[in-house]
């Protein structure tokens, strides 16, 4: 990783060249109206210092001066709110397609687990080259997932989901930080990214024996008896799932929610806060069972279904 | 009649600064109870069906009743002022006594239903008994409750204690036709108690009622 | 030294109308409250200075070798929440603001004498409750209390430390709401809005922030101490309740109490200028409404803190488009005061160092606020040490810079004597350098990735903080000077005038010390503020 010292971060993202070009900017202004500011009292200091036979002259306000140093300060931050809003916009989108990854964040620790299963603590290897989304959250407390080389960084929130992208541009090992404050061993809840070239990264990922998070939480839908009621058939106890995933759900109250991750969540934890129309609230409710990062495979497995799958295996299960 | 302190020109200067200190007073207030009942609508907003099934725990008749004996008592307040400034000062004490008792009688109903609500086991924390679903929201919805009349009762008993002070000094002779600013003030204050109860009753109690 | 007795003993003033513990303990003079406060918050200054040195020296060397993660956690949390609301809220409002206000708009006292007492002794049992905290083995929560770690996780003293503050809360709104009435109903005859020294539109623009904000931290926090005490949820998600909901919540208050700390020195700071330069302020009525700007804004961009918490796209743009028009303002008030100097006579006096001081680093802690604005550059150095160093730059370059300068400029008038001039301008010079050598390094740390709250950091960053802990020591010299010369020169000082400065103001039109009443006869007021170039009417 870093050797040395240093006075500027690497860039390994494609947003850090981005963000670099806006923050010299603002070093450049900031230069420029520091040494402005601090020029002008010292040339007046010295120019105007009190001595015998110099008295002050009394100056008449100026009203075109005060607009000229309201307006100029306005356009200024007004331009660099556009360049950054622009920045941020396309840095709070993660591109389609984007290879998925989820982190779940404890204290201290970050465990993560790659789309095929393989699964991490610490360490985060991803490819360059590629866009990776992360979808983060916490076990516990506040956590930040920062890693400063990619510029990026962003909050996992207990009981919430977060996503964060990056397309990493150079292979090398960069540090990964927690940035919110967290307990006593927040100082060492730290890691590296490893960045791979895709060749490297395929060949990493195959080297894990695990079962991918789909795979994972079907076994899960099983163990916590999910399946006895949203893959029996008696559609009219509790909805199939399959093919729900993204789409609108109408509730009692006639609100309608998106079927994502939050609500899954929700659903497993608090299950009778937004039930669909339709159903009785007879769900019960999974808090403190389930974890985390079994939340998170239980989603991917719910995602996974498709309603042609569903109807086989109902009908399967009739006959 | 009340010495000018000794800061002030005269006695002008003296009642409009005590005026604008206690709006502004006042406005301190309307931001300690905005917070809470911002947070109270954050939660209400995000599970409407649970806070609505929360509400219909609450004693609507007492919540009612309450209501009516506050507002009676501002009545009753804004009348004692009145007589103030006619210079009336037993009919002011009389007045003053009455929005007293009004005062208690609500704090009286107030701690009933508190204990009511004890007896159901619906005081947030680990004692929380809930027969619904939604435990965890719904223990919110009675956290807010309390929290919020808590604190209205709490500033009625205040309230009560300074009408205490006034009506002693009435009857001391203090105030006049020409100094009643204690009692004006006074006054403002209460009314301001009662209309956060007007606030409170029914985001608190009339939730979904109709349901 | 004279062998007569000098006046500051045989004539009548604040200090000597009244000696013994009840007369300072009871006392319903504002001067007499403004000096209990003074010495209250030196105390709570040096305990917050000593936290910073522990901090300091911990972070000599990378690995967290001189205290545990624990009391670590314990220092920063304790130099926070004692600097922020045991220091610099109250600092130049309750210190020079209680003296000076109702001086400069010619009234005898402020309107409300028993609550400014009442706000000192609830000031004070506020700092015993959070000393109470730190005896019983401190908090460990960073004085921003963030939940759930705060509510359900930290092993500390929370409930004592939020008491603490709960209380000294309202001390801040009695002197708000004081300051506003007095502001309005008891300025002397002639004494217009425009006329008023703009120390007292920043003091009132300040007081309505206090009047605002201090209600909203404070039910936050009581929240939090009940979600402690009785384990419901409002606040933590495994209860049902929302982390960010607190956020919001405390960032309401704490975004304007940042205004709160800075807006009081800027009035001083235009009190400086005028003075040591003889000139009458360039642009009065910017100035004047700058400060008021700036409050109304502040209330409006709390969601800065935030950005990378995950709330909407479209908060996150409105909240960083409002942090930047909040930069407006204060742009406008650093031109002004730099115009003023203009064709001034400018004397080096220590209070004008310290102003200078102040435009400069206020400007640079400024311009740094712009980096955070801009949401894509907040996103890397969020958390880092960039934001710590451009908080410092406002707070101690701004703030601490602007309260030396004003307990400097007007130590004659609360004292009667003068201060050791040479020893003032050296210890201002010290301040300067100690300070940029401790802070300009923690913007690189910041931009170079070092997250803020670490024990222990990555080797690459041990340079940069030596340089900052070798500028803490130079600091730390800075600020022991002054407590050192002034308290010498309570006795040893020469006496000071009536108007050392020949300045401008109604607190220099009557004597050093004033009388009990301010004035032997109540002022009118019939020229402008800082009518410099003319002569003074006499009194």
């Amino acid at each position: 990783m870093e050797q040395g010292f240093q006075l500027f971060p690497r860039q390994a993202s494609t947003f850090a060249t981005h963000v670099d070009r806006l923050y010299l900017f603002l070093t450049g202004i900031s230069a420029f109206f520091s040494v402005l500011i601090f020029g002008v009292i010292i040339v007046f200091a010295i120019r105007y210092r009190r001595r015998p036979g110099h008295e002050a002259i009394q100056v008449e306000d100026a009203f075109s001066l005060e607009i000229l140093w309201t307006a100029v300060p306005a356009f200024l931050t007004l331009g660099i709110f556009v360049w950054s809003s622009s920045l941020f916009l396309y840095q709070s989108i993660p591109p389609k397609g984007a290879r998925d990854i989820s982190v779940v964040g404890q204290r201290w620790m970050w465990k993560i687990q790659h789309s095929n299963g393989r699964r991490e603590i610490n360490e985060l290897h991803v490819p360059s080259g590629q866009a990776v989304k992360l979808t983060l959250t916490s076990q516990d407390v506040i956590h930040s997932f920062y890693v400063p080389a990619f510029r990026m960084k962003q909050d996992a929130i207990p009981g919430q989901y977060r996503t964060l992208w990056f397309e990493a541009t150079t292979p090398g090992e960069y540090h990964l930080f927690c940035a919110e404050y967290c307990g006593t061993n927040h100082s060492r809840m730290t890691g590296r990214i490893v960045v791979m070239s895709d060749v490297d990264y395929q060949s990493w990922l195959g080297g894990g024996m695990e079962h991918t998070p789909v795979e994972t939480g079907k076994q899960l839908f099983t163990q916590f008896d999910c399946a006895s009621c949203h893959e029996s058939g008696e559609r009219r106890r509790c909805p199939t799932l399959g093919g729900l995933y993204g789409t609108q759900v109408e509730l009692e109250s006639g609100q309608k929610v998106l079927f994502d991750e939050s609500y899954v969540r929700e659903s497993v934890l608090d299950p009778n806060a937004k039930v669909a129309k339709g159903f009785p609230a007879v769900m019960p409710s999974f808090r403190g069972q389930v974890s985390e990062e079994q939340m998170l495979d239980l989603i991917a497995y719910i995602k996974s279904l498709a309603p042609q799958q569903q109807r086989e295996l109902v009908e399967g299960a009739n006959r | 009649m009340e010495a000018r302190a000794h800061q002030f020109e005269d006695a002008e200067q003296q009642q409009d600064a005590a005026t604008l200190g206690m709006w502004v007073f006042l406005t301190t207030e309307v931001l300690f109870f905005g917070a809470l009942l911002l947070g109270y609508s954050v939660y209400r907003r995000a599970f409407p069906s649970t806070f609505g099934e929360a509400s219909r725990h609450l004693d609507i008749v007492l919540g009612t009743v309450n209501t009516a004996v506050l507002l009676c008592s501002s009545l009753t307040m804004a009348f004692g002022v009145y007589q103030a400034q006619q210079g009336n000062n037993r009919a002011l004490v009389r007045y003053l006594l009455l929005t007293m008792f009004l005062g208690s009688l609500f704090l009286g109903i107030k701690f009933y239903e508190y204990y009511e609500k004890y007896s159901e086991g619906l005081l947030p924390g680990s004692a929380f008994v809930w027969h619904g679903s939604d435990t965890a929201h719904a223990s919110i919805f009675f956290l807010f409750y309390f929290i919020l009349t808590g604190m209205h009762a709490l500033h009625m008993i205040v309230g009560v204690c300074l009408l205490l002070v006034l009506a002693i000094r009435g009857r001391l002779g203090r105030f006049s036709a020409s100094y009643y600013t204690p009692l004006e003030m006074g006054g403002l204050y209460w009314h301001f108690v009662d209309i956060v109860w007007v606030f409170l009753f029914p985001l608190l109690y009339l939730v979904d009622r109709s349901s | 030294m004279s062998t007569e007795q000098p006046t500051w003993f045989t004539r009548e003033h604040y200090l000597n109308a009244s000696f013994g513990w009840r007369s300072w303990l009871l006392t319903t003079d504002h001067k007499r409250v403004a000096l209990l406060y003074l010495m209250t918050i030196t105390v709570f200054f040096f305990l917050g200075g000593a936290f910073a040195t522990m901090i300091r020296l911990e972070l000599l060397t990378p690995a967290g070798d001189l205290f545990q993660a624990e009391t670590y956690n314990k220092l920063f949390s304790m130099h926070g929440i004692i600097m922020v609301f045991f220091f610099l809220i109250p600092s130049i409002p309750a210190v020079l603001g209680n003296f000076l206000v109702p001086m400069m708009i010619g009234a005898r006292d402020l309107a409300f004498p028993k609550l400014n007492l009442l706000s000192w002794y609830l000031f004070v049992a506020g700092g015993v409750f959070v000393l109470w905290s730190i005896v019983a083995g401190g908090v460990d929560t960073g004085w921003t209390f963030y939940t759930p770690y705060s509510s359900m996780f930290s092993n500390t003293n929370v409930v004592l430390a939020i008491l603490g503050i709960f209380i000294a809360g309202f001390s801040s709104i009695l002197t708000g709401l004081n300051f506003i009435v007095t502001i309005h109903k008891m300025r002397a005859p002639g004494m217009t809005w425009f006329r008023l020294p703009l120390f007292i539109w920043a003091h009132y623009a300040t007081a309505v922030i206090m009047v605002l904000g201090t209600p909203v931290i404070a039910i936050t926090l009581a929240l939090v101490a009940l979600e402690r005490v009785w384990g419901v949820g409002i606040f933590d998600p495994a209860l049902g309740g929302d982390p960010l909901l607190f956020q919001h919540l405390f960032w309401f208050y704490s975004h304007p109490a940042v205004y709160i700390m800075i807006l009081p020195g800027m009035g001083v700071v235009s009190e400086l200028v005028t003075t040591h330069a003889r000139k009458r302020i360039f642009g009065y009525s910017f100035v004047a409404f700058s400060s008021i700007a700036i409050a109304v804004i502040s209330f409006l961009v709390w969601g800065h803190h935030m950005f990378v918490s995950g709330q909407s796209q479209f908060a996150n743009l409105m909240f960083s488009l409002l942090s930047f028009l909040v930069a407006i303002p204060s742009a406008v008030k650093v031109f002004n005061w730099t115009a003023t100097l203009y064709r001034g006579s400018i004397s080096f006096s220590a209070p004008m160092l310290y102003a200078m001081g102040f435009i400069g680093l206020f400007t640079m802690g400024g311009l740094t606020g712009l980096f955070l604005a801009a949401i894509a550059v907040d996103i890397h150095v969020h958390d880092t040490y960039f934001v710590v160093a451009h908080f410092h730059y406002i707070m101690v370059g701004g703030t601490i810079m602007a309260y030396l300068g004003g307990i400097h400029n007007w130590w004659p008038k609360l004292t009667g004597r003068m201060y050791p001039e040479t020893w003032a301008r050296v210890a201002a010079v010290i301040v300067f350098a100690g300070f940029n050598l401790t802070f300009f390094p923690q913007f690189i740390l910041g931009y170079l990735g070092m997250p803020r709250r670490y024990h222990a950091y990555a080797e690459e960053f041990q340079v940069l903080n030596v340089m900052s802990t070798a500028g803490a020591s130079i600091l730390a010299l800075g600020y022991l000077l002054p407590f050192v010369y002034l308290i010498w020169s309570l006795k040893y000082g020469p006496e000071a005038g009536t108007n050392p400065w020949e300045a401008k103001g109604l607190e220099w039109q009557t004597l050093s010390p004033p009388p009990t009443e301010n004035f032997e006869e109540m002022p009118e007021v019939s020229e402008a503020a800082y009518n410099y170039g003319s002569p003074s009417p006499s009194i």
